[in-house]
């Protein structure tokens, strides 16, 4: 008792020195804002956050995407310690196969739109990655098999795909003598939305793979005898 | 609309506050993706639908969804534990 009643002072200070920090902000230094709008015009798209995230700060984004590719690795890494066991993710639910006959196309052309858009409002890579896994998801749990997953070589080229695209756009463009990972003014644009595609691709790709590669069975060896014995 | 904007607020302070007292962790994972929800609701009010965007795909879709997946095998592990010991 004594232990949450501190627990919750401790909360309750923290909140309020959050509050405090809140309401007693500091003028900002610097009109980040008024700075993004002068050097949007340079970057080749025309939305400020994408901007950022792959012009400006496109280094922060490499490390992401490389952060994820890591995450995926640890777990097909954790996964291959454990054999891989008759596919038993489908829900027998005919409905599930049916609604997705109607919403898979539209889950597509609302990532593809995604991806389009993030060039001039919002939107972009990792949103579309994420409705693609979610779709990817969906269809998993309807029992649907992707032929891709079926051949690790492929799958892995995929995750793999655009962090490679991101590292090669960025060092070629030290062969034009300039900075890694600064685009050029006039192909700026292009190599957005290149970059962007294979992100997207990679970003669904490995979202989908941390929940394909969830354990389908305790990792007991006498407790995965007993499960397989059972037929559901 | 500030009422709507109190609302939201007050629903995001109930829903977290939910999801960790919760007893029940089905529960608690349901409260977690419905503050994921209004969550993105707060960052369009915010005037930051990239982070909503965001937020609605991955804080409370993917995340909801391994939440859920670990739920899952946690239930059949411990079920499994319970009626098979030796």
């Amino acid at each position: 008792m004594t232990r949450k009643l501190a627990a919750a002072l401790l909360c309750l200070l923290a909140g309020l020195a959050l509050a405090w920090a809140l309401i007693d902000r500091p003028e900002p230094q610097v009109d980040l804002p008024r700075q993004v709008a002068v050097a949007l015009p340079a970057s080749g798209v025309d939305h400020a956050v994408t901007a950022v995230l792959l012009d400006w700060r496109s280094f922060d984004t490499l490390l992401e995407v490389m952060v994820l590719l890591v995450a995926v690795m640890v777990a097909l890494a954790l996964r291959e310690a454990q054999p891989d066991s008759p596919d038993r993710m489908g829900l027998e639910n005919p409905l599930l196969r049916g609604v997705m006959s109607w919403l898979l196309p539209l889950m597509l052309l609302v990532a593809g739109y995604l991806l389009w858009a993030g060039a001039h409002r919002p939107g972009g890579a990792f949103q579309a990655g994420a409705v693609l896994a979610a779709a990817g998801v969906l269809l998993r749990l309807a029992g649907v098999s992707l032929p891709g997953f079926e051949r690790p070589w492929l799958l892995r080229a995929g995750l793999a795909l655009g962090g490679a695209v991101f590292l090669t756009a960025g060092t070629l463009v030290l062969l034009a003598g300039r900075p890694f990972l600064a685009w050029p003014e006039s192909t700026a644009g292009a190599l957005i939305l290149l970059v962007e595609i294979a992100l997207t691709i990679s970003i669904g790709l490995a979202l989908l793979s941390l929940f394909r590669l969830t354990p389908p069975y305790p990792d007991d060896p006498g407790m995965r005898r007993a499960q397989t014995g059972d037929d559901r | 609309m500030p009422w709507l904007d109190l609302m939201l607020g007050a629903s995001l302070v109930v829903t977290a506050a939910m999801a960790l007292i919760s007893g029940s962790l089905f529960r608690a994972v349901v409260m977690f993706i419905v503050f994921g929800l209004l969550m993105a609701l707060a960052w369009v009010r915010l005037d930051a639908p990239d982070i909503a965007l965001a937020e609605a795909a991955i804080g409370a879709g993917l995340t909801g969804v391994l939440l859920l997946d670990t739920l899952g095998y946690l239930r059949r592990r411990f079920t499994r534990t319970e009626e098979d010991s030796p």
